[in-house]
């Protein structure tokens, strides 16, 4: 860890980077953010705003589960809470019976809810309002890690499953006659999704996780005509905001995870208004 | 051309030998209580243009989906050689009625054939070969000069066409459409069975057709089914078209 610290001080000649925290922040959005932008371009693809914005809220119900199963480390039992959601929601959102977006948003009310009750039992609530906001200034060396892991779980599962996930995308049936395990590839991509929403969740917080999920890819879809510029141009967006958003927060003194948020709704904006330029 | 492509233009080249058949023994679908089809029992020869025809939820979508394999079907669906009477693998190809993306999904016509029958990632890298082929594949329905279009872009006639292609690469036994039903004016539906008729003598498949305009099953099709939960009505088109049971049917 102390030679890429060294490393980003000989690299970035800035005041900001001679603090730790702002080393290891930066070294999280550069993690995060291109996850982000990545897994980002299929979730507005299958129009799943909503329902990563559920998974989101389940945070607080599977804190407070592990609060109640006494489960030491918190991350562990929000994942795994997490994922059976996530499957659970994605057998919901298949099945067809009442309107999507009212069922799941029927399950994410109630799982903020029963997270917020079970936390704020004897009026704790305040230990655990960091997960609304979170904060990326506090991530740890073993936290970045973490995510350097899932990051690489992620490029190799997009490496080997993305055709099939687009492929999905368009027409199930259709994948499902060019023999595409079609059940089995959605439901590790739902899993995925609810496992890096969890293990980012701490840092970004859970009102604005989605808007990091989708901004990237929904401003990039403005200005992309195929696949692979959609992908690049989102994780470009994506680091990008990630990166000034974090400069901006130290010199101003706000938020990081806010102000990486109102970089990205700015640029959506910009690639809205120079979209008739580039699409004719 | 490598070996795969060599085969493949082998297999678009090989007429229709009218000696594969598909037999349907008994198919039945029940979802919860109901039982959408029952007893369906079929022989569908390759080279043969078979279109299902039946009022709104008479069971036609669910008898495809149950041939595709996704709805839970009782009976069995066999594929033979009727020269040895083997049984084979069943290789099914199937033209959906619509996609579901938004009109600024930045998917291109070659993402979208990539996706389906290859596994080089179309966000990273395209390759020379892949491209060839799916321009072959394309130009089986003149469809070559769509690679590069966003799906967005196409017109309900030339998407068509794009999913035809598809279907057909490589060519399947059995081929399952449904007939489109919106954004194709009448050029585009008389392109779209022309396509097929064209189809069947060129390519050793059998067909399957969901259809909805009558006038078209009369002037195209060789064998027509009457399904109304099971198998009411099968024949030549004027055998059908004359029928008790179809007049029952649609009165």
């Amino acid at each position: 860890m102390q030679t890429i610290y060294r490393w980003m001080e000989a690299v970035l000649p800035f005041d900001y980077i001679q603090y730790d925290f702002m080393k290891n922040a930066l070294l999280a959005v550069l993690i995060i953010t291109p996850l982000f932008g990545i897994l980002g371009t299929m979730i507005v693809n299958n129009r799943m705003a909503f329902f990563s914005d559920a998974l989101g809220h389940s945070a607080l119900t599977g804190m407070a589960v592990g609060v109640i199963f006494g489960v030491t480390d918190a991350g562990l039992s929000m994942v795994i809470f997490a994922a059976v959601f996530a499957l659970l929601l994605n057998k919901i959102r298949h099945s067809g019976i009442a309107a999507n977006d009212t069922v799941i948003s029927v399950f994410s009310s109630l799982s903020t809810a029963l997270g917020l009750v079970i936390l704020s039992r004897g009026g704790s609530f305040s230990k655990y309002s960091a997960l609304l906001v979170g904060d990326i200034l506090s991530i740890t060396p073993a936290e970045i890690l973490r995510l350097l892991i899932i990051l690489a779980v992620t490029l190799l599962f997009w490496t080997f499953a993305f055709n099939k996930l687009h492929a999905i995308s368009l027409n199930a049936s259709l994948a499902k006659s060019k023999r595409i395990r079609v059940a089995l590839i959605d439901n590790i991509f739902v899993v995925l999704i609810a496992v890096i929403v969890m293990l980012s969740i701490q840092w970004v917080g859970i009102l604005i996780i989605n808007a990091l999920l989708i901004l990237p890819a929904a401003a990039s879809r403005n200005m992309a005509a195929n696949m692979r510029e959609y992908h690049l141009f989102s994780v470009l967006l994506s680091v990008f905001s990630g990166i000034l958003g974090l400069i901006l927060s130290f010199y101003l003194d706000m938020a990081a995870g806010p102000m990486i948020v109102v970089v990205a709704s700015l640029l959506f904006f910009v690639t809205l208004l120079v979209r008739p330029l580039v699409k004719m | 051309m490598n070996e795969e492509a060599v085969k493949r233009k082998y297999r678009i080249l090989q007429p229709p030998c009218g000696l594969h058949c598909i037999k349907m023994n008994d198919i039945g679908v029940t979802i919860g209580r109901e039982t959408i089809i029952e007893h369906v029992n079929l022989h569908i020869h390759c080279g043969k243009l078979t279109v299902i025809i039946g009022r709104n939820g008479a069971g036609k979508s669910t008898l495809i989906k149950a041939v595709l394999g996704e709805v839970r079907h009782t009976g069995t669906i066999e594929f033979r050689d009727m020269r040895d009477k083997s049984i084979q693998d069943l290789r099914v190809g199937y033209v959906p009625q619509h996609l579901n993306f938004g009109k600024d999904t930045p998917t291109s016509v070659y993402d979208m054939f990539a996706s389906y029958v290859s596994n080089v990632p179309v966000f990273l890298r395209r390759t020379k070969a892949l491209r060839e082929r799916i321009r072959q594949s394309l130009s089986m329905f003149e469809a070559q000069e769509l690679m590069d279009k966003q799906l967005g872009d196409l017109s309900g006639g030339e998407l068509q066409r794009v999913l035809l292609s598809i279907a057909c690469d490589p060519v399947p036994n059995l081929l399952l459409l449904d007939e489109p039903v919106s954004g194709i004016d009448r050029n585009g539906m008389e392109l779209f069975y022309g396509n097929i008729n064209a189809l069947k003598k060129k390519c050793d498949l059998a067909m399957i057709l969901v259809s909805h305009d009558l006038a078209y099953v009369e002037k195209y099709a060789d064998n027509v089914i009457l399904l109304d939960r099971t198998v009411r009505k099968e024949g030549s088109p004027a055998q059908v078209f004359s029928s008790r049971e179809f007049h029952e049917v649609f009165g």
